[in-house]
């Protein structure tokens, strides 16, 4: 076990935990940020999407000791006093089924659209083609995404 | 068919009432006998208390509404759909409610399940009539108040009006009508008059979703609680011989390891330290049993599609003598294989049990039966246990048994700790329920231009075919028509997968029905048009599906589909399916793209009745369509000595994204009580695929996953 600190959604906070340690459970067991799933644990859901400094990455396969230095922000940290347009889109659109999936999925549509703000469909279903729906919810997802786009131009 | 507004039950028989401590009405109903078709009193009305009651309605003094919906949620939008229908006849504008999920009810779970799209078939009357009887409460509390015959009173959008325009908002009259006796005479809204049901409201529970509150059974945590992993025989006939723990009792947060028949449980302070700790386990396994093969289920299930005599299921006329007598005679075999459900949460629950009490909390799809099923376990009272239900991540038919809740129950019971058991993605599918591989051989004889006999084989692994599916179409449409079912045991677990049976049969019919068309030379759409034509609806009762539905439904997804009417680039293929009391029909479109087909669109129309939530049931209906033909195009799952090829995401193949057609769903238009949606939408997704495949390359399609026969390049994902 070691103690270390993370930046976790502009917050610092002090981690006790195994140095290989995915930084999901960290933020699911030991921070109580459960907006973050598990859903594979090997990378290949999206499940577990988080930011870190800004960029989309798998939380199940990082682990969290290796992130002192940056900046975390999770699902619970992407709305601020009000919802993002990407949060926005989600709603006006009625996205979820079960749900699950789709706190990962935003995270991925979310630093997608910072890189390409204003993408295609192709674009959009090769950006989103990592993040598994079970509920193939993958319509909704796709125009979401279009739509949080034309919201922020 | 059921007149929407013709009701039989007495509302006395599962409605109460009482005053809220805090001010306000609490009107708690019995969902469960009220849903039952000929509902009776239960019990003398003076002795039920609130314990028998499992849905509540709160009417707070402020007019706010807060309903309590009693059937889990798995993502099919029952948590919004319910209430809307409840708050259309109390008639209390939408954004007065809140809804929030019913726990388990001790003393009440016998019905309380989702599955099988049936809760707002059968929640609809019920729901209906605590609506409106909560509503005529208020009206009369307001009337009482006034001094007025309530029959001249009127009451819409939390607003009650009286003949000289004097107005009371139903806050302003709880407290008098808590006191009210429950009436008997009330009227339901005729569905012109909606103002919720049919108009989009989006999910209830949307705000938590996106912003990443707990909703889940995985969120859910308690002060002390141990997280548990559990190691289970890799293979499917195999039991522990002896194990070693050492190691796992060195990973750092690993506290406890206990083990409970042939399964060991690692208890730690993190989920990760619980996985650590389980992989690490030293166990020695051994055979106790078949260690079974897929090769070996083929031969299996060829050996009783083979076999002269099977368990006849219906049989109309003699396709024996037609088939003696036919111009040609056509044959087909197809093939499916298990399939595990891969909710995206995987299987956990969490379990506290104490001397006092037994709490258990996660998500399940069948409350009820798995409560009692822990009692029985433990050996303790069902009135000691409190379940709570949380949302569940996906279902799909796995949610329904409760072999995880039993898992936690019993490694708490045993620790004397709180414990939430989490499968890894590993333990959820190498420890399934899995939709059992079947096989359906199907001979039809033609003779002057007709189908003239039908006969259809269901080889199955460990159980067949249920209820009326043997009567689903084309059943009556054929004079000698014949449905024979076998299975063959295995000790490969299998159970319910969304559609149980029709998921696979619709295929394998629909596809047939095309290679009919083919032969007679008629359109496909027409084909099914001609066989439902000779279905008189009404005439024999084991026939559910309506013809003239049918027909109305095929002709609104042609129309809307522009069935033959597309360019030279873009093939199509047909089908129409009625199951789960829901008349589908589908046209795909693809194209092909260095001769591999991309689907492009799928028009789907559906009779479901009255939709409820417009948008919700668009949803359903467009994830149905992809997850059908997703598991056709990719869904594989095969065994070797009794072990799954296939444990996680990495070689498990799902569809995503760029392999998803855009499905637009139409809604026939009447004013029938509603039906489900979250299975019928999945069964003819498949066929209708292979069909427009077939029109494209000519390639008959009869196994899934199609991938393997289309012998497309490998998936690239990019992640």
């Amino acid at each position: 076990m070691s103690s270390f600190n993370l930046k976790v959604n502009g917050n610092k906070v002090s981690v006790t935990a195994d140095d290989d340690t995915p930084l999901l459970w960290v933020l699911r067991d030991e921070l109580n940020l459960v907006g973050t799933k598990y859903g594979c644990g090997i990378g290949q859901c999206g499940a577990c999407t988080v930011h870190v400094d800004g960029v989309a990455m798998r939380s199940c396969s990082i682990p969290a000791s290796r992130l002192t230095d940056s900046d975390i922000t999770t699902i619970e940290g992407l709305a601020s006093d009000k919802l993002s347009p990407v949060q926005e889109a989600w709603k006006e659109l009625d996205v979820p089924q079960c749900g699950y999936c789709q706190a990962g999925q935003i995270m991925t549509a979310t630093s997608f659209l910072k890189q390409n703000p204003s993408p295609d469909n192709e674009e959009i279903r090769s950006a989103m083609h990592g993040n598994l729906c079970r509920c193939a919810s993958y319509n909704r997802i796709e125009k979401a995404v279009a739509l949080a786009a034309k919201k922020m131009s | 068919m059921k007149d929407q507004n013709k009701v039989t039950f007495s509302r006395r028989s599962f409605i109460r009432t009482s005053a809220l401590a805090s001010g306000g009405l609490l009107i708690g109903f019995n969902f469960l006998t009220a849903c039952e078709e000929t509902a009776k009193p239960p019990v003398d009305i003076s002795k039920l208390n609130f314990n028998e009651f499992n849905a509540f309605i709160e009417i707070a003094d402020n007019g706010y509404v807060t309903i309590y919906s009693p059937n889990p949620e798995i993502g099919q939008g029952v948590k919004t759909s319910m209430p809307m229908i409840i708050a259309e006849e109390l008639d209390v504008p939408w954004e007065h409610v809140s809804v929030k999920q019913g726990d388990l009810d001790t003393k009440n779970f016998q019905r309380q399940v989702a599955g099988g799209s049936q809760s707002i078939r059968f929640g609809w009357d019920a729901l209906r009539q605590t609506g409106a009887t909560a509503k005529q409460m208020l009206i009369n509390a307001a009337a009482a108040k006034w001094a007025v015959d309530a029959s001249t009173c009127k009451a819409a959008d939390g607003i009650i009006t009286n003949a000289n325009g004097d107005t009371l908002g139903y806050g302003d009259v709880v407290n008098e009508a808590a006191g009210l006796e429950v009436p008997e005479d009330v009227s339901l809204k005729s569905p012109q008059d909606y103002k919720i049901i049919g108009k989009d409201a989006i999910n209830v529970d949307m705000e938590k979703i996106i912003t990443g509150q707990p909703l889940f059974g995985l969120d859910y945590t308690s002060e002390g609680m141990f997280y548990v992993s559990v190691a289970r025989p890799p293979a499917f006939g195999q039991k522990i011989s002896s194990f070693d723990a050492t190691a796992t009792k060195a990973v750092n947060g690993v506290s406890e390891v206990v083990q409970f028949g042939d399964k060991i449980a690692v208890l730690a302070s993190s989920t990760w330290a619980a996985m650590k700790g389980k992989k690490v386990l030293q166990i020695e396994w051994t055979s106790d049993g078949n260690l079974e093969n897929t090769s070996d289920h083929n031969d299996e299930l060829n050996k009783i599609l083979d076999r002269k005599n099977l368990d006849v299921r219906r049989e109309d006329g003699n396709v024996e003598k037609a088939f003696a007598e036919a111009d040609k005679i056509i044959e087909r075999t197809y093939e499916s294989p298990f399939l595990p459900h891969n909710c995206m949460e995987p299987m956990n629950f969490y379990a506290n049990i104490t001397e006092e009490k037994v709490h258990l909390v996660g998500p399940i799809q069948t409350p009820a039966g798995t409560a009692r099923r822990i009692a029985n376990l433990i050996n303790r009272n069902e009135e000691d246990i409190h379940l709570e239900m949380t949302r569940m991540g996906g279902g799909f038919g796995r949610r329904l048994y409760g072999d995880f809740a039993l898992e936690a129950a019993e490694i708490s019971n045993l620790t004397k700790k709180p414990v939430k058991v989490v499968f890894s993605r590993e333990d959820d599918m190498a420890a399934g329920i899995y939709r059992p591989a079947i096989k359906y051989r199907i001979k039809a004889s033609l003779k002057d231009g007709k189908v003239t006999a039908y006969h259809l084989k269901e080889a199955a692994i460990n159980s067949n075919m249920y209820g009326l599916i043997p009567h689903f179409f084309p059943a009556g449409a054929i004079e000698n028509y014949k449905v024979e079912s076998g299975n063959y045991r295995s000790n490969i677990t299998t159970g319910a997968w969304r559609a149980p049976y029709t998921n696979f049969l619709a295929f394998a019919e629909q596809s047939f029905f095309d290679e009919l068309a083919n032969e007679l030379n008629v359109d496909a759409v027409q084909l099914r048009l001609d066989l439902l034509s000779n279905v008189e609806d009404g005439k024999d009762p084991n026939i559910q599906y309506s013809a003239k539905r049918m027909i109305d439904t095929i002709k609104l997804a042609a129309e809307k589909g522009k069935w033959g009417k597309t360019n030279a680039n873009t093939y199509q293929g047909f089908a129409a399916y009625y199951s789960h009391n829901t008349h589908v029909a589908e046209v795909v479109d693809i194209t092909l793209n260095n001769g591999q087909p991309k689907i492009e669109k799928v028009t789907v129309a559906v009779d479901c009745g009255i939709v409820v939530n417009p948008t919700g049931a668009k949803n359903q209906i467009e994830g149905g369509v992809i997850d059908g033909i997703g598991h056709a195009m990719y869904g594989d799952f095969s065994f070797e000595e009794g072990k799954p090829n296939d444990v996680n995401f990495n070689t498990y193949r799902l569809i995503r994204m760029r392999e998803t057609p855009i499905v637009e769903t139409h809604f026939v238009e009447n004013e029938l009580s509603p039906t489900g949606l979250g299975e019928p939408g999945l069964p003819p997704a498949g066929g209708a695929l292979a069909n427009a495949i077939r029109n494209a390359t000519g390639q008959i399609l009869t196994k899934q996953p199609f991938i393997k026969e289309l012998n497309t390049r490998k998936t690239d994902l990019t992640i």
